[in-house]
């Protein structure tokens, strides 16, 4: 009788209705906001690099960040771009922002415009907003060798050539470096036709779907950081003191993961009891 | 005319960009670049058509009865935003078009993504059985890489090195395998299209 | 928050949870949301667009008397003869332009990082420590994913053992990438969550207060 219901109930995990798969994450998700709690987060050489690349700047220097993302993936990468744009202003850095995804204009200017007022930055004197172009490939490649001819105005419509900021900078190649943080191909781009054409220094910030892809570029050396998804971001907010919602979202995660990995091992088991008794 | 003025320029531009990868002149680098910047001129125009023909099909099913009304849910988003973004400067923050944006646009993008935290869970669940070795070996890999994100105690430490080590040698000769192979294929083919050989792109008469 | 933030993120968490009714079923809440996220996302790319590139790009150069930019803007109009069935193939010229500048750059830049820089950082000394035996399971690794694509030869014998070694290998990166496409799709809904709990929270001290 408990054999022939423990069997009943294998069979019913394995013909599970998905919307019970839904709701379980649904409850599960919503438990960190009812009982909050912290969950640690160890910090991996790849973001470390990022973060002394930032860190190890003397005030004054320059580096480009790419905000090249769109809203989909907003949640994994919004908080590596505010974290990193909060620890180069607090270090005086001067920097140059740039899109190559058009809606992560909108994103990257509604950080600026929160930021610049947190940090008393002003555009075109403590950082260049360049704005959009199309063709990200071809946009590096121009990029590369002059920012001017691709963006003759920055963002805010004012002539490169007129900005503060950007006396004495002509091309990728004045800067110390550049730190991606993208969604997509672009990535990609940055490797094999900025490092690839120009060499200078790329770092990136990718989501959790793209990291596990860019680990032969770091051994390479053709990247020297890579922040990877959510964790990443939470890595960075650790090392850098600066949070939004990167360290607030691993309570979630951990919770959320917990229960997917239970369906998994039932999922399997279930597998495994109905099989040997199919074949028996 | 139609086809073979077309290929010819696909070689010469081609052939041209190409040498000028190997000779470091003044003269070599304005072209690079101004060829460069040239193709963004294009690709602006390019854009707008896509545009165009979005509004083109949309204003045709407002003829439809049945397909009326989410046509013009999308010509309202559309002219909202752009009677909200007629001057440069109301595209900075603080203005209605960005307001817009913030709070139509991301919710919503962000949101049908993370539709997909639960149809990943639902695909988890049935597909990620050991069925097979290969499917075992899948299964074993992704499940160290996402324990990574549960602390279990000194379990945890050892977790964190393994995931390092998964990532870092054996995940990593696997992508690279790839990016050999996607590198060579996308080398092919730019000769192929350089040579004429290939011509998809050029579309149908 | 002000009374304005208070409506902005109401209506966003409106069209957070139409957006989430899909999971119910199909409905048209979730339709609405769907084409009117099209529809702005249009909108604001038009606006961009114009102000940022097609001002920047075309009208300030012609009014800055740029000559040499006649060609590519006369490439750019020649894109919109797509819409004539008499006059389409024109739209050839500008694509050839495209399609020949950038496979002319990304010969090289291919040839170089994606092929050269790859097997440079694969030919690394090997020793018996443990970063030398992880170089050797990279070479192995790599080799015998390589020979797995290699599909002009049967699958058999000696050849069939390196290939399911690469196979093996393969699977390994799969899964490794399936692992983090869990935290990656479970980051998107957590943040909704999380706008959401601000949301009420917020909500719930405006009202308070």
């Amino acid at each position: 009788m408990i054999k022939e219901n423990a069997v009943d109930f294998w069979d019913k995990v394995m013909n599970l209705d998905r919307r019970w798969v839904y709701l379980s994450i649904a409850i599960v998700v919503i438990i960190p906001t009812v009982i909050p709690f912290q969950v640690p987060v160890a910090t991996t050489p790849e973001v470390k690099k990022v973060f002394n690349f930032i860190n190890r700047m003397e005030a004054g220097d320059y580096f480009y960040l790419g905000i090249d993302y769109d809203p989909s993936a907003l949640a994994e990468l919004d908080p590596m771009a505010y974290a990193i744009l909060n620890h180069a202003f607090s270090k005086d850095l001067k920097v140059v922002v740039g899109c190559l995804s058009q809606f992560g204009v909108a994103m990257a200017e509604t950080r600026l415009a929160e930021l610049s007022e947190k940090y008393d930055k002003k555009s075109g004197i403590d950082y260049c907003f360049l704005g959009y172009r199309p063709y990200p490939a071809i946009v590096i490649l121009t990029m590369g060798v002059d920012f001017r001819v691709t963006f003759p105005l920055d963002y805010y419509g004012v002539p490169l050539d007129s900005l503060p900021v950007m006396q004495g900078i002509k091309n990728l190649m004045n800067v110390k470096g550049v730190v991606d943080i993208t969604a997509g191909n672009v990535a990609d781009f940055w490797i094999t036709y900025g490092n690839g054409r120009f060499g200078f220094p790329v770092a990136l910030g990718v989501t959790g779907v793209m990291s596990a892809d860019y680990y032969q570029y770091l051994q390479s050396g053709q990247i020297f950081g890579l922040i990877s998804g959510i964790k990443g971001a939470a890595e960075y907010e650790e090392l850098s003191g600066f949070e939004t919602t990167g360290l607030a979202s691993i309570p979630y995660q951990t919770l959320t993961h917990a229960i997917i990995l239970i369906f998994i091992v039932m999922s399997n088991i279930g597998y495994f009891v109905t099989r040997g008794r199919k074949k028996r | 005319m139609k086809k073979q003025i077309p290929i010819y320029f696909v070689l010469i531009s081609g052939i041209v960009m190409l040498i000028q990868y190997f000779v470091p002149s003044e003269e070599s680098e304005w072209l690079f670049t101004y060829a460069n910047d040239w193709v963004i001129v294009v690709g602006i125009f390019a854009l707008a058509l896509g545009i165009w023909s979005l509004l083109r099909t949309e204003f045709k099913k407002l003829k439809n009865p049945k397909e009326a009304f989410y046509a013009g849910t999308l010509l309202f988003g559309y002219f909202i935003m752009v009677f909200t973004g007629l001057k440069r400067e109301w595209l900075e923050a603080g203005h209605l078009h960005m307001d817009l944006f913030n709070n139509i646009l991301i919710p919503i993008q962000a949101t049908i993504f993370a539709l997909l935290a639960f149809y990943v869970a639902s695909a988890a669940y049935r597909a990620f059985r050991a069925r097979t070795a290969l499917a075992t070996i899948l299964l074993l890999t992704a499940f160290i890489i996402m324990l990574r994100l549960i602390p279990l105690g000194p379990i945890s430490e050892v977790n964190q090195t393994a995931v390092g080590w998964i990532l870092a040698v054996p995940n990593m000769a696997a992508k690279r395998a790839i990016t050999i192979g996607v590198g060579l294929g996308a080398i092919a083919t730019c000769i192929k299209i350089i040579l004429g050989i290939e011509r998809t792109y050029m579309g149908h008469d | 928050m002000t009374t304005a933030e208070i409506l902005w993120n109401t209506l966003a968490a409106i069209l957070t949870l139409c957006v989430f009714s899909f999971l119910i079923k199909d409905n048209p809440l979730y339709k609405f949301t769907e084409r009117l996220v099209a529809g702005v996302a249009a909108g604001y790319w038009t606006m961009l667009i114009y102000h940022t590139n097609f001002t920047d790009k075309v009208i300030l150069t012609m009014q800055n008397r740029q000559l040499a930019y006649i060609i590519p803007i006369l490439l750019g109009l020649a894109m919109w003869t797509r819409f004539s069935k008499n006059y389409s193939w024109i739209s050839r010229y500008p694509i050839a332009f495209y399609i020949g500048i950038s496979t002319g750059v990304s010969i090289p830049v291919y040839m170089y990082t994606s092929v050269f820089k790859q097997i440079s950082a694969t030919m690394v000394p090997f020793d018996l420590t443990y970063a030398g035996i992880n170089n050797i399971i990279v070479v192995i690794a790599v080799l015998c994913a390589l020979f797995y694509f290699f599909f002009s030869k049967e699958h058999t014998g000696t050849f069939g053992v390196i290939s399911k070694i690469g196979i093996y290998t393969l699977m390994i990166g799969f899964g490794a990438g399936f692992g983090m496409t869990v935290m990656g799709r479970v980051a998107l809904l957590v943040q909704r969550v999380i706008f959401l709990k601000d949301y009420f929270i917020a909500l719930k001290n405006y009202f308070v207060a």
